[in-house]
C-alpha cells in the first residue's frame, strides 16, 4: 500500500470552532486554538473537561460534531485515522499483546508500504534511541510498566508524524519513573522536533514538560499561555486554583499609582500591578501565592503589601516548608508557605502575626469570579 | 488419634475431590481396559490381553465407515457452523443494534430445547417436504445445534477484546480490513479455535439428533448403540479410547501453548 | 449462561451502529437457525394436529387437538416419569458437582487448569461408551454386583442395572462436566476476601459457606440445573441402555412412535408438550432465581 499524500500532511495544528456534543451536553465547547509546529504543547484540566475528547478527535478517533480540523494546509477533519499524520500514545499503552515489540513498533511503517531494508534501520534507530535495543524480540507482557510506556512512544514517534499525541501516557507509572520519563519524554521531543499534544490532569507534569499550557474546564480553554504566564498572571479563579494553589481575597479598586491599582481589602490598602490585573470594574479577586506571603510574628517591621490582625489556626510542618493557616479579622482563612530555610522559630497556633509580600507578585481577578472554581 | 480426625477434616473436600475424579472416569478406565479383551463375538466378559483389536481397529464389520461419517459430518459441520456462529458472536459482542435481545433469544433456545424435541422436530419437517434423510440432512441437523455454542465461545473473547488495540492500529495506517486481519482476528483466534473444538465433540458424539435425521448414514455412535445388545465389539473401545487420547492431547497442547505465550518476567 | 463464560473476562462497551454491517454478520447464521430451529418446530405442531390418511403412513391435517389429549393419557407415565427422574439426576449432580467445584475453585492451587481438564475429560469418550461400560460394570457379570452379593448387601436376584436408580445416577453422570463447569465458574468468581471479611466478622467456616459462598454462587447452580435438567428429562438411551421397561421415559415413547409405530401425530404431540413443559419450567425458575441474561 502506497504512502497516502495526507500522511505526510505537515505544518501547525489548527483547530476551529471544534465542539463535540452529547445530546444536550458539550464535552467540546466551541474550541479554538492554534498549536506551532516543533512545540511541546499540554492540555491541562481535571477529568471531563473536554480534554481527552478533543485529543481524540485530532486522533480520529471520534467525529465532531461540528467544526474543523487542519494541519498546516490540510483539513484533516473528516479523515480516517489512518490517512492523518498523526499518531497517537494510548493510555494504556495499547501495545498488540500477539506482536514482538519489533513487529509493534514495524506496524505502522509497514501498513505504509516502506520496504523491509528502511523498516529494520528506523525500528533499530528508534530502539537505541529510548535505550532497549534487547528487548526487540520480547512481547508486551514481558516488560515492565516503564518499559511498555517508552515502546509505546517508540512505536508513534518511527513514523515521523506531524503530531504526537499523548494520553495521559504516565498515569500508570509510579511518582519516581513518572518524573524520570517526563524528563525522557522533554528531551525526545527536542531530539526530533515533533509537535508534541500532551494531556494530563497533572498541573506539575504540564509545567515541567510543556512550552504552552491550555488549562481547560468543561469543554471551553480557560487561559493558554506559558507556564509562567499562566502561573504569575492566571485570568480566572479556575486557572488560579488549579495551578498551584491561591489565596484570593475580595476587594474594591479604590484609586491607582503610576502602574498599580490600589485595592481596599478589608480597610487595608494594598498595590497590584495593572499588569497582572484582569479585572473589569470595581469589584476586584485580589490573589496572592501562598509561597510569596512573608509572615511574622506581630510587631516585627515589614515592608511591600501589608495584612495585620491574622491570627494563626494551624500549623503544617512539611520538613522543606511550614504551612500556616491565618483567620484574618474579617474571618478570611489565608494559607502561607514559609521555606524553613533560617533559624526563625516556628510560629505557634493562636499567635499573632502581620503578612507581607512584594507587591509584583500580586494578581487580580475580576470580582465576578468564582472564588473556588478549580481548587483540590 | 488427634492427628488423623485433625488431618481428615483439613483435607476432607481434597479427599472427596480425589473420589469424585475416581468416580468420573471409572467407565473410561473399564473401556480401556476392556480395549485389550481377547473377546470373540460378545466384548462382556474378560477372556484375555491382546493387542490385536488396536492393530486392527476396522475388524469389525461397518465400524469404520461409521467411524469416517462421523468424521465427514463433524468436519463439514464444524466448519461451517464455526463461520456462522462466529459472524454473529462478532455482532452480538460489538455493535449495538435492535433486535438484540430477539437474537440472543434465537441463539438460547436451540441450547434449552431437549435434543429429542430438535430431532423430532427437523425429521417432521424433512417429511412433511418429502425430503429423504441422508448424510446431507443430517450435517444441516448438526450445524444446527452447534451455532449457538460457537456463538456463546467466541463471543466471550470478542467482548473481552480491548477496542483500543484496534484504535492504535488505525492509528498507526491500517484501514479497517487490515485491522481486522492483523489485530482482531489473531487476537480473537483462540477463542474460534476452542468453539471448533467444542462443534467438533458435539457433533462427534452426537446420538439422538443423529439417529433422527442420518436416515440409514451409520456413525459411529449409531455403531455403538445398534451393536449394545449383544456386546459391543473391543474394536469400538479401541477407537473410543484412542479418541479419548486424542482429545486429551489436543486440550493439553493448547493449554501449553497458551500459557507459554503468557510467560511473564 | 453467563456463569460458563471465563471469569476473569472484562466487557467494553458496544460501538453505536450506524452501518448495515451487524445485520449482515447476523443473517447467515440466523437464517439458518429460523430455516432448522424455528420452522421444523412449526412443522412439528402442524404434523400434531394430523389424522391418520388413506394409506398407512400418510397423514391430512384435521385440527386434531385431542390429539395432545390421547397422547397425555397413553404416556402420562412416562411424562411424569421424566420429570422426576430429571428432577433427581439433577439433585444428585450438584450433590456430586458442588463440592468438587468448591474444591477445583479454593482448594487446587496450581493444579488447577489440570483439574479443570481432567473434568472434562472423561466426556471426550463418547457417551454411548461409558454408558455402556457402566451397564456392564453395574450389570450381572460384572465386579459390582458380585462383590455385593458376596457380602450379602444385596440379594441373589436383585440387579442393579435394569432399575430406576441405575437410570438416574446414569443421567446424573452424564451430564455432570454441564453442572461443574458453571458451579465452578461462578466460585471462581467469588474474591477470596470476601471470605475472609466474613470471619473477621465473627462468621464460622459453615456459616461464611452458607451465607456468603452459597448465595455468590447461585448464578452457576442457575445454569448447572438448568443445563443438567433439560436434556435430562428428554433423554431416552440411559434408560434404554440400563433401565428395563418399566422405567421407559417421554423420550423412548417419541422414539417410538417415529420409527416403530409410525404415528407422527402422536410422536409430535409428545415433543410439543414436552418442549412446552420444559420451558414453562425453565422461565419460572429463572424468574424466580433471578437470572437474566441467558448468555
Amino acid at each position: 500500500m502506497a504512502v497516502d499524500a495526507s500522511t505526510s500532511a505537515r505544518g501547525d495544528l489548527i483547530l476551529k470552532n471544534l465542539t463535540k456534543s452529547y445530546g444536550e451536553f458539550n464535552a467540546v465547547d466551541d474550541l479554538s486554538l492554534v498549536i506551532p509546529k516543533g512545540s511541546f504543547f499540554a492540555l491541562l484540566g481535571p477529568s471531563g473537561c473536554g480534554k481527552t475528547t478533543t485529543l481524540r478527535m485530532v486522533a480520529g478517533l471520534e467525529e465532531p460534531t461540528s467544526g474543523s480540523i487542519f494541519v498546516g494546509e490540510t483539513e484533516i477533519t473528516d479523515m480516517k485515522p489512518y490517512r492523518r499524520p498523526v499518531n497517537t500514545v494510548f493510555q494504556n499503552y495499547a501495545l498488540f499483546p500477539h506482536l514482538t515489540i519489533y513487529e509493534n513498533i514495524a506496524f505502522g511503517l509497514r501498513r505504509r508500504g516502506i520496504s523491509e531494508a528502511e523498516v529494520k534501520t528506523a525500528v533499530d534507530k528508534v530502539l537505541n534511541l529510548i535505550e532497549l535495543p534487547q528487548l526487540a524480540s520480547r512481547k508486551p507482557n514481558q516488560l515492565s510498566g516503564g518499559q511498555q510506556q517508552r515502546i509505546a512512544v517508540a512505536r508513534a514517534i518511527v513514523n515521523r508524524p506531524a503530531l504526537l499525541l499523548l494520553d495521559e501516557p504516565l498515569g500508570a507509572l509510579d511518582l519516581k519513573l513518572r518524573r524520570q520519563m517526563q524528563i525522557e519524554l522533554k528531551w525526545i521531543q527536542t531530539e526530533i522536533g515533533i509537535t508534541f499534544v500532551h494531556v494530563t490532569h497533572d498541573q506539575e507534569e504540564a509545567m515541567t514538560m510543556a512550552d504552552t499550557i491550555a488549562v481547560m474546564n468543561k469543554g471551553k480553554i480557560e487561559q493558554m499561555g506559558t507556564p509562567e504566564e499562566l502561573y504569575d498572571s492566571p485570568k480566572t479563579s479556575f486557572v488560579a486554583n488549579f495551578l498551584g494553589q491561591s489565596n484570593l481575597i475580595p476587594g474594591e479598586v479604590s484609586g491607582n499609582d503610576g502602574d498599580n491599582l490600589i485595592v481596599d481589602l478589608f480597610g487595608t490598602k494594598v498595590a497590584v500591578p495593572k499588569a497582572r490585573s484582569s479585572a473589569l470594574g470595581k469589584s476586584v479577586l485580589v490573589g496572592i501565592r501562598p509561597e510569596k506571603f512573608r509572615i511574622a510574628a506581630e510587631g516585627k517591621s515589614t515592608h511591600g503589601n501589608v495584612l495585620t490582625g491574622g491570627v494563626v489556626s494551624d500549623v503544617s510542618y512539611i520538613g522543606v516548608s511550614t504551612q500556616y493557616q491565618v483567620e484574618m479579622p474579617s474571618g478570611k482563612e489565608l494559607m502561607v508557605f514559609e521555606q524553613n530555610d533560617d533559624d526563625e522559630e516556628m510560629l505557634r497556633k493562636g499567635a499573632k502575626v502581620v503578612l507581607s509580600w512584594e507587591p509584583t507578585f500580586t494578581f487580580a481577578l475580576d470580582g465576578s469570579e468564582n472564588v473556588s472554581a478549580g481548587s483540590h | 488419634m488427634k492427628q488423623i480426625s485433625k488431618w481428615f477434616s483439613k483435607n476432607l473436600i481434597r479427599i472427596y475431590a480425589f473420589l469424585a475424579f475416581t468416580y468420573l472416569f471409572i467407565p473410561v478406565l473399564y473401556t480401556f481396559i476392556f480395549s485389550f479383551n481377547d473377546s470373540r463375538k460378545t466384548n462382556l466378559i474378560w477372556k484375555g490381553f491382546t493387542l490385536d483389536k488396536w492393530k486392527n481397529p476396522c475388524g469389525a464389520p461397518d465400524i469404520c465407515n461409521a467411524l469416517g461419517n462421523s468424521f465427514v459430518i463433524g468436519f463439514t459441520a464444524t466448519a461451517i457452523s464455526t463461520v456462522l456462529g462466529t459472524l454473529i458472536a462478532f455482532a452480538l459482542g460489538r455493535y449495538k443494534f435492535k433486535g438484540r435481545s430477539a437474537t440472543n433469544l434465537l441463539i438460547f433456545l436451540p441450547m434449552a430445547t431437549p435434543e429429542i424435541v430438535l430431532g423430532a422436530s427437523l425429521l417432521t419437517m424433512f417429511v412433511n417436504l418429502g425430503i429423504n434423510t441422508s448424510m446431507v440432512t443430517a450435517i444441516i441437523a448438526h450445524v444446527m445445534f452447534c451455532i449457538s455454542f460457537v456463538v456463546v465461545t467466541v463471543k466471550a473473547r470478542v467482548a473481552s477484546l480491548d477496542p483500543r488495540l484496534e484504535q492504535a492500529a488505525m492509528d498507526l495506517y491500517a484501514n479497517e480490513w487490515q485491522t481486522f486481519r492483523r489485530v482482531t482476528l489473531p487476537l480473537v483466534a483462540p477463542g474460534i479455535a476452542a468453539a471448533a473444538l467444542l462443534a467438533f465433540s458435539l457433533s462427534f458424539d452426537d446420538f439422538i439428533i443423529t439417529n433422527f435425521t442420518a436416515g440409514t448414514v451409520n456413525t459411529f455412535p449409531r455403531f455403538v448403540y445398534v451393536s449394545a445388545g449383544r456386546g459391543i465389539p473391543a474394536q469400538a473401545n479401541v477407537i473410543g479410547s484412542a479418541m479419548f487420547f486424542l482429545a486429551l492431547f489436543i486440550v493439553v497442547a493448547g493449554q501449553i501453548v497458551s500459557s507459554r505465550r503468557k510467560v511473564k518476567i | 449462561m453467563a456463569a460458563v463464560k471465563g471469569a476473569s473476562a472484562k466487557v467494553f462497551g458496544l460501538k453505536d451502529n450506524k452501518s448495515i454491517l451487524p445485520y449482515l454478520l447476523l443473517i447467515p447464521g440466523l437464517l439458518w437457525l429460523a430455516l432448522f430451529f424455528i420452522v421444523p418446530i412449526f412443522s412439528l405442531g402442524q404434523m400434531s394436529t394430523k389424522v391418520a390418511g388413506a394409506q398407512t403412513g400418510e397423514f391430512v391435517q384435521g385440527y386434531r387437538f385431542a390429539n395432545y389429549v390421547d397422547a397425555f393419557n397413553a404416556s402420562t407415565e412416562q411424562f411424569l416419569r421424566s420429570f422426576l427422574y430429571g428432577i433427581l439426576a439433577t439433585i444428585i449432580a450438584l450433590a456430586i458437582a458442588y463440592p468438587l467445584a468448591y474444591a477445583i475453585a479454593f482448594k487446587s492451587g496450581r493444579f488447577k487448569n489440570i483439574l479443570l481438564v481432567l473434568v472434562v475429560a472423561p466426556f471426550f469418550v463418547s457417551f454411548l461408551l461409558r454408558t455402556i461400560a457402566w451397564k456392564q460394570i453395574l450389570g450381572e457379570e460384572g465386579p459390582v454386583v458380585s462383590v455385593l452379593r458376596t457380602l450379602h448387601l444385596i440379594s441373589d436376584t436383585t440387579s442393579i442395572t435394569s432399575s430406576a436408580f441405575a437410570v438416574v445416577t446414569g443421567l446424573a453422570y452424564n451430564f455432570l462436566p454441564f453442572m461443574t463447569l458453571p458451579l465452578y465458574a461462578s466460585l471462581e468468581r467469588i474474591d477470596p476476601r470476601t471470605l475472609e471479611a466474613a470471619g473477621d466478622l465473627y462468621a464460622n467456616g459453615f456459616t461464611t459457606f452458607r451465607k456468603v459462598t452459597v448465595p455468590l454462587s447461585m448464578p452457576g447452580v442457575v445454569a448447572g440445573t438448568l443445563l443438567t435438567f433439560i436434556p435430562a428429562a428428554g433423554d431416552y438411551i440411559n434408560a434404554t441402555i440400563l433401565g428395563s421397561p418399566s422405567n421407559k421415559m417421554l423420550g423412548n415413547v417419541i422414539e417410538a412412535r417415529f420409527f416403530k409405530i409410525v404415528d407422527y401425530p402422536a410422536a409430535a404431540a409428545l415433543s410439543f408438550t414436552l418442549m412446552a413443559a420444559i420451558l414453562v419450567l425453565v422461565t419460572i425458575y429463572i424468574r424466580k432465581a433471578g437470572t437474566e441474561e441467558l448468555l
